[in-house]
């Protein structure tokens, strides 16, 4: 997902929510500073979510996450107005969903934004179709169509067959599919799932997390998820917005929250994720050095010596990767008069861009030249050598490029910005 | 006490309250009394009209629709066993007088349960007004009732009505208040309006709490059937109320076991109404 060109869905805008009788008091404390605890203190008020601003672009899904009690589910609440917020602007499109009447709300509602929930939330007494039928019925669609238009939603989240039976006939992951099928029959631009997966066990968990990064790419709609589980965030986020005591303390990129920790907590939050199913091979790569297939053995040689390495890789002019020759084997071809074709070695072991570090211990242990990294194009991106393996996987640093990125060469620039998770 | 704080001449300022109210509405009184009086008395002269046999199979076959076998199986035999103990006649007014009175009590019960539902406001009004209706003694409301709509059937009714609303009241409150707060949430979500939001969620949900509000109402305005008899009301209560006026046991006995017969089948039968239908699966 290259974020660059997005536009802004929703902005929000140093909105806060303070709950109980003294909200107005309790702002103005707010505003001196005072921490929640004082204010609960001083004012018998919570606060609920303070002065959080943050924008989510077009497209993206943006993780909130936070435990329980840092005011997540309250804040994803005032994106649709189920909690009004206290002080604060919150644009959707850039119209200001604040200042809404009741029924300009409701039509946002009906037609922008889809909600699911994390106990499901369905309704006991109708059945599936029924279910998904709902937001629809209330518009006061033609029943044709709005079960049409149900069912297929229900087929795109696998419950075609379904429809006659009632929610408590499925299992908890079917309940959730349906929630799913009844926020999406509507047709928002933008779905919010407040902690939607978090009911399920970790196996359907993952399955669901998978099929909505895969109805995520097909639909491509905004999502906004909340979750408590740091690993559920960073499987699914293209950002993630961490949040303590009703503040957001950061919003990044999966990778910068691991790597760069804007603070101490966030770094105390992140410290146990296992790094090897987060970092990926564009995370860990190095340049690669190349040669092109037309320059022949000796100017293949000539460019190990003045690096001082042992192998190189040889590309096409589009920089597609063909193979890899030893400098023992481009010094023979010199002798016997042999062209680079001829000598490379050709069964490469390549990788993807995106392949987590987990599924690359095997290859790499086993290789007997650096793992080649390649795009879905074969284009050759770098490659990994197995101290930088070891390296990212202890945490460190310097063996970890910023946001998945890397300039494998100065003239190619414009086309290695390339996202991890995109 | 007394030197200190005058006594305040509550009962006066009551009886004249009573007293304006007569004179003033008097008109308006006596057309209430002639409707009420007309539906009790009209549909005892439909239900006359039929066979007690037949009528009897007919409830029977109703009972069995809106609930079980072995419920409409009781009721024939209940219903043939009050007809050759020779009270039919008398079931038949009782009867007119309870579902007249609880009719009313579930048309302005459920209306005003749905608002309370809804209004934390609304609540603290009702609900100091309900212990009222249900703790005042029946007598003390009754003679009133005398004053406005004479002697007779319909101060049995209005007095039936009263007693036996609350807790049609309270349960459809409670069925409301009850439905879980993701579901309402849900509603709001999809952009439901408030009518939307009670019509297909709400009130289907709370159907048994409110349909078991129901059955209540039912089995008050049944026990309140005696009671109206000593204003006048025809029907069972009174057989049960002169039986005990002139110390005839047995028949009080016979009577109060037909009430006790028409009792079970109403409750048994609103019983089921209230559980079948739940969305096919019970939860």
């Amino acid at each position: 997902m290259s974020d660059q060109i997005a536009s802004k869905k929703i902005e929000v805008i140093n909105t806060t929510k303070i709950f109980g009788k003294n909200a107005k008091r309790a702002s103005q404390l707010l505003n001196e500073g005072k921490t929640k605890g004082e204010i609960l203190k001083a004012t018998g008020a919570t606060v609920g979510v303070k002065n959080a601003s943050f924008d989510v672009y077009e497209g993206e899904i943006f993780v909130i996450m936070g435990l329980s009690g840092s005011g997540k589910s309250t804040l994803v609440r005032l994106l649709n107005r189920l909690i009004d917020p206290t002080m604060g602007n919150i644009l959707l499109d850039g119209e200001d969903i604040v200042g809404m009447n009741k029924e300009q709300l409701r039509n946002v509602r009906r037609k922008k934004i889809g909600m699911v929930f994390q106990n499901f939330a369905l309704f006991p007494h109708k059945t599936i179709l029924e279910n998904a039928e709902y937001g629809l019925e209330i518009q006061g669609v033609a029943k044709a169509e709005r079960q049409a238009k149900a069912k297929e939603s229900l087929g795109l989240v696998g419950l075609a067959g379904y429809e006659d039976q009632f929610p408590s006939q499925l299992s908890g992951g079917m309940q959730q599919r349906v929630g799913l099928a009844r926020a999406l029959a509507n047709g928002p631009d933008i779905l919010l799932m407040d902690e939607a997966f978090s009911a399920l066990d970790p196996l359907i968990r993952k399955d669901m997390q998978d099929e909505l990064l895969q109805l995520h790419n097909d639909m491509g709609k905004t999502i906004i998820f909340i979750t408590h589980d740091l690993d559920e965030a960073l499987r699914i986020g293209d950002r993630i917005a961490l949040m303590k005591d009703g503040e957001i303390v950061q919003v990044g990129t999966p990778e910068e929250i691991l790597m760069s920790p804007s603070n101490e907590y966030v770094e105390r939050f992140v410290e146990d994720v296992d790094l090897s199913k987060v970092l990926t091979a564009g995370h860990i790569m190095k340049k690669a050095e190349t040669v092109q297939i037309d320059r022949g053995a000796r100017v293949a040689l000539r460019m190990m010596k003045q690096l001082g390495i042992s192998s190189i890789y040889v590309v096409d002019k589009a920089k597609r990767l063909l193979g890899a020759v030893t400098a023992q084997d481009a010094s023979s071809a010199i002798e016997k008069g042999k062209t680079l074709e001829e000598i490379m070695i050709n069964d490469l072991p390549m990788i993807l861009l995106d392949t987590v570090l987990i599924d690359l211990f095997d290859i790499v242990s086993t290789a007997v030249i650096p793992v080649a990294v390649v795009d879905e194009n074969n284009k050759l991106q770098g490659i990994i050598i197995r101290g930088a393996l070891i390296g990212a996987l202890s945490g460190d640093n310097q063996f970890i490029n910023n946001n998945g990125t890397f300039d494998s060469d100065s003239d190619e620039q414009t086309d290695t910005e390339v996202k991890v998770n995109g | 006490m007394d030197k200190f704080l005058p006594r305040l001449p509550f009962a006066e300022w009551i009886d004249n309250g009573v007293d304006w109210l007569v004179v003033t509405f008097g008109t308006v009184f006596d057309g209430i009394s002639d409707f009420l009086k007309g539906i009790v008395e009209g549909s005892v002269e439909w239900l006359d009209m039929v066979p007690s046999i037949l009528l009897a199979v007919l409830f029977a076959l109703l009972a069995w629709f809106v609930s079980t076998r072995r419920i409409a199986l009781f009721t024939l035999i209940g219903l043939l066993f009050i007809d050759y103990l020779g009270y039919w006649y008398p079931m038949l007014q009782m009867l007119a007088l309870v579902l007249t009175s609880v009719f009313f009590a579930l048309i302005i019960g459920i209306p005003v349960g749905i608002w309370g539902s809804q209004q934390a406001t609304a609540r603290k009004i009702i609900n100091p007004l309900l212990d009222l209706m249900q703790t005042m003694p029946a007598f003390v409301y009754l003679l009133p009732a005398i004053f406005f709509f004479n002697i007779g059937v319909v101060p049995g009714v209005v007095a039936s009505v009263i007693f036996s609303m609350p807790p049609t009241i309270r349960l459809t409150m409670l069925g409301i208040q009850q439905v879980p707060k993701d579901l309402i949430e849900a509603t709001e979500a999809f952009g439901s309006t408030t009518w939307q939001r009670l019509t297909k969620v709400q009130i289907p949900l709370a159907k048994p709490t409110i349909m078991a509000g129901v059955n209540q109402s039912i089995m008050l305005s049944l026990s309140m059937v005696v009671i109206a008899s000593m204003v006048g009301a025809p029907g069972l209560g009174e057989e049960v109320y002169r039986a005990v006026t002139q110390l005839k046991t047995g028949v009080g006995f016979e009577a109060g076991l037909s009430i006790v017969i028409v009792a079970i089948i109403l409750d048994r039968v609103t019983q089921h109404a209230g559980k079948k239908k739940q969305g096919g699966i019970t939860k």
